[in-house]
């Protein structure tokens, strides 16, 4: 009996814990994502934003999420059932899943996989299905041109992500996130690497049906594109899936391009590790939102030759000038 | 090891069975999120025996790229299921044919496996020990060194099918109006735009 407590009860027990003390921050994180991004596109357009639930607003996401459970899920009759329901199930636990890999600190991971980039490539690529599982299902000529544009747009920039990926692992050797952020020691990759980190985060952009991007729920076209069939938590569901990715994202390029936990200077590394990586995605989820009051939609054809005829040739000639570079200036790691 | 056993069994039972719903399913669509799925389920297999290299990757490709595009061109197909039932009994001799074929391969490796059971250990062996090397470190200092003119044959065939499927489609148009990017950026900002200077919260 001491065994089966010691050998898998207790495990089990202390992941759960984990993974318990992972989600409830991201979930919460979510909510109040988007008052964040209501606050600020208000401050950017010179409104005030939502200031009436609670103090400054800040019971709105609550309000909101009572408001969706509340509603009645309406099923509409030409939708395939069981892919209509699944549909935005997986949209979010896609979402949440990637946090397993995710390093917080030197020690402070839940996963610490030797294949984590990989692991998170694959996770980011798989929520395409949510959406054209939601698109096909809905059996709505809206939301199925929405799901059809958002898997050709995940697919395109994916291929570019690929190849700035590499060029990261070249400087690296390894494809653990653990030991990605230890290699950013000396300099975050952000800045040798430059351009080929904002060419990630434009990417990055992309996958996630953000502004400028957003074509897969371009409102003034497609109603609401692929989501537009569902309503209540199911609608919900998707919302918190497309917000938990934005979280994701943030967190896949601090970790790879901007040191992870490691503070910016030396003399600050009395703040510890997980704060700075917050600090990080704070700000970069900030760009985020930036973005989206800034820049107006891409037509469907410029998006396309954007990933396809600019990101595509240029990342692969990073591949290539990183590589060089890599072996000939001697930052190659296990290379003699 | 019994939880490994456990996970073995779940996830291999799910294979098995959604591999069949691949074949039976009514709905293409449907076949194909069976086919993910069964992907996702032997991705699970391949991280239990260690090889999560190769799990991973069997995801991102196969999973995130291939069955993408493929479900992309069955939900697009306007196909008659009526139809496409019809043909069963006029290809079932080869189809069971070839299941036959696959068969018997299968069951000659497996006997060669019972007759000289050291071939089966040489194959299963992991070259260098799993201890001492990750997954893709003894990939690559295979794939790069011992077989890399292979690695480049495959790459080359992979290239020419890919410059085989665009010549095949593509086609030029006549009355196209395309966008020339390269005029569209050398256009002097000032001709086509007046900026004012407009102060916060005063308005124009």
């Amino acid at each position: 009996m001491a065994e089966f407590w010691d050998g898998y009860l207790w495990p089990t027990i202390w992941t759960v814990i984990k993974i318990v003390a992972i989600v409830l921050p991201v979930m919460l994180s979510v909510a109040y994502l988007t008052l964040a991004e209501r606050k600020v596109i208000a401050s950017m357009h010179l409104r005030r934003g939502p200031n009436v639930v609670g103090p400054w607003g800040l019971l709105q996401p609550m309000a909101d999420g009572l408001k969706l459970f509340l509603k009645e899920i309406v099923i509409p009759t030409g939708a395939s059932r069981g892919v209509f329901i699944i549909a935005p199930m997986l949209t979010l636990i896609l979402a949440l899943i990637a946090w397993a890999v995710i390093p917080f600190s030197e020690t402070m991971v839940l996963s610490n996989l030797n294949v984590g980039v990989l692991y998170l490539f694959a996770v980011s690529g798989l929520g395409v299905y949510g959406i054209l599982m939601a698109g096909w299902a809905s059996n709505s000529k809206y939301a199925f041109l929405g799901s059809l544009r958002s898997a050709a747009q995940m697919v395109s920039y994916e291929v570019s992500m690929g190849f700035i990926i590499i060029t990261v692992l070249v400087f690296t050797g390894s494809l653990n996130l653990v030991d990605i952020v230890k290699a950013q020691e000396d300099v975050w990759f952000m800045f040798p690497l430059f351009p080929f980190a904002v060419m990630f985060f434009i990417s990055c952009v992309a996958e996630t049906n953000r502004h400028p991007f957003d074509l897969p729920e371009a409102e003034a076209e497609l109603v609401g594109g692929y989501n537009v069939e569902y309503g209540g938590m199911a609608f919900a569901l998707f919302f918190l899936g497309e917000y938990a990715n934005m979280i994701m994202m943030s967190a896949f390029t601090a970790v790879l391009f901007m040191g992870g936990w490691l503070p910016p200077f030396e003399f600050l590394s009395f703040i510890p590790g997980p704060i700075w990586l917050i600090l990080k995605i704070c700000f970069l989820l900030f760009v985020f939102i930036w973005l989206r009051a800034a820049y107006p939609r891409y037509r469907y054809d410029q998006l396309m030759r954007l990933g396809w005829k600019v990101f595509l040739p240029l990342s692969l000639a990073g591949v290539i000038i990183a590589s060089g570079v890599a072996v000939y200036g001697g930052f190659a790691p296990g290379l003699q | 090891m019994i939880v490994q056993a456990l996970a073995f069994y779940l996830f291999a039972a799910v294979t098995v069975a959604s591999a069949v719903m691949v074949i039976t399913a009514k709905n293409p669509v449907h076949s194909v999120l069976f086919l993910v799925l069964a992907f996702f389920n032997t991705a699970g297999l391949f991280v239990l025996m260690g090889a999560e290299f190769l799990a991973m990757l069997l995801v991102v490709v196969y999973c995130g790229a291939v069955t993408v595009l493929f479900l992309f061109v069955v939900m697009m197909l306007d196909i008659n299921f009526v139809e496409l039932r019809q043909g069963f009994l006029q290809y079932l001799p080869l189809g069971a044919t070839i299941g036959i074929i696959l068969l018997a391969e299968l069951a000659v490796v497996m006997g060669g496996w019972h007759f000289a059971p050291e071939a089966a250990k040489a194959g299963a062996a992991p070259i260098p020990a799993i201890e001492t090397m990750t997954n893709t470190h003894a990939l690559g200092a295979v794939l790069y060194t011992d077989y890399i003119y292979l690695f480049q044959a495959a790459g080359l065939v992979l290239l020419v099918g890919m410059i085989g499927a665009i010549v095949l489609t593509h086609r030029k148009r006549t009355g196209v109006r395309r966008q020339v990017i390269a005029d569209q950026v050398n256009i002097d900002v000032k001709d086509v735009a007046e900026f004012k200077k407009v102060e916060s919260g005063k308005g124009v």
